[in-house]
């Protein structure tokens, strides 16, 4: 049996749903963040197989990007991170909700 | 052998990506990530993408955890009681199967018509061939990025520092 596109396209879904769960199941902010690195890095899976399967650089090029917006999302998130625990003194998202509605 | 590695590596990213979300302790949660990101940089080198998996492991499994875990352990972090309504949890479940369930029957009905080489060039994914990319028909792009991060590391300063000033006036 070889190892096509659609094996490695259903283990990155697998993975994004992994993430999705996490970002709606847990409270932990910081877990929640970690979350959103595994649903960034399922996509980078997903790029880099199209590219490969392809045989078009574009893909691997894309990656970059996503892994410089992931790098920014992390720094900026976890200085809010910081702010809040500051502030409230735990990393719960409930002690968060000003702007919920 | 390549069956075999995707099989190894695939799994091993499943269960520590579902470790990573389901473990109450943060700490454990990074490190397990720490898996999962360098199986993915495995599978990347499966992928005929040494340069990316280099990139994946030193951005990834290197900086972008050891600042989560040093936030974790400078902030002193505990596992959180986290009260969860079962009904909110049985809805969290049901959206991340129905995202599964789509990307799956688009997969299958979509991915096994698309042009598939099996013959690549032999600088495929190298640096050589990613960088000539990456600065010659995207470079406008990757200035754009460059300003992203520059701005990332000035909010993320401002973020910090702004409240240290307010709160302890005249500790310096």
């Amino acid at each position: 049996m070889h190892v096509e596109l659609t094996h490695y396209m259903l283990l990155a879904a697998v993975l994004f749903s992994i993430g999705v769960l996490g970002v709606l199941t847990r409270k932990n902010l910081i877990v929640i963040l970690m979350s959103v690195e595994l649903m960034l890095n399922s996509v980078n899976l997903t790029f880099v197989s199209v590219a490969r399967f392809r045989g078009d650089p574009m893909g691997q090029v894309l990656v970059f990007f996503v892994l410089c917006v992931a790098a920014a999302e992390v720094a900026v998130g976890l200085a809010i991170l910081i702010s809040i625990f500051r502030h409230r003194g735990t990393m719960n998202s409930d002690s968060v909700k000003l702007l919920k509605w | 052998m390549e069956t075999a590695l995707f099989a190894i590596l695939g799994l091993v990213a499943i269960l520590a990506a579902l470790l990573t979300i389901t473990s109450p302790a943060p700490v454990a949660s990074a490190l397990y990530l720490v898996v999962t990101l360098f199986c993915v940089a495995g599978l990347y080198v499966l992928l005929a993408a040494p340069f990316v998996a280099a990139i994946q492991v030193i951005v990834y499994a290197g900086a972008v955890i050891v600042l989560i875990l040093f936030v974790i352990m400078l902030l002193n972090l505990k596992p959180i009681e986290e009260h969860i309504p079962a009904g909110w949890k049985a809805g969290g479940i049901a959206v991340a199967v129905l995202i599964l369930a789509a990307a799956f029957v688009s997969v299958m009905s979509g991915a096994s018509s698309a042009v598939v080489t099996s013959q690549l060039p032999s600088e495929f994914g190298k640096v050589g061939d990613v960088g000539n990319a990456l600065f010659a028909k995207y470079l406008y792009a990757f200035e754009v990025v460059s300003v992203l991060l520059l701005l990332a590391v000035i909010g993320a300063v401002a973020l910090i520092r702004k409240q240290d000033a307010e709160e302890t006036p005249d500790a310096r």
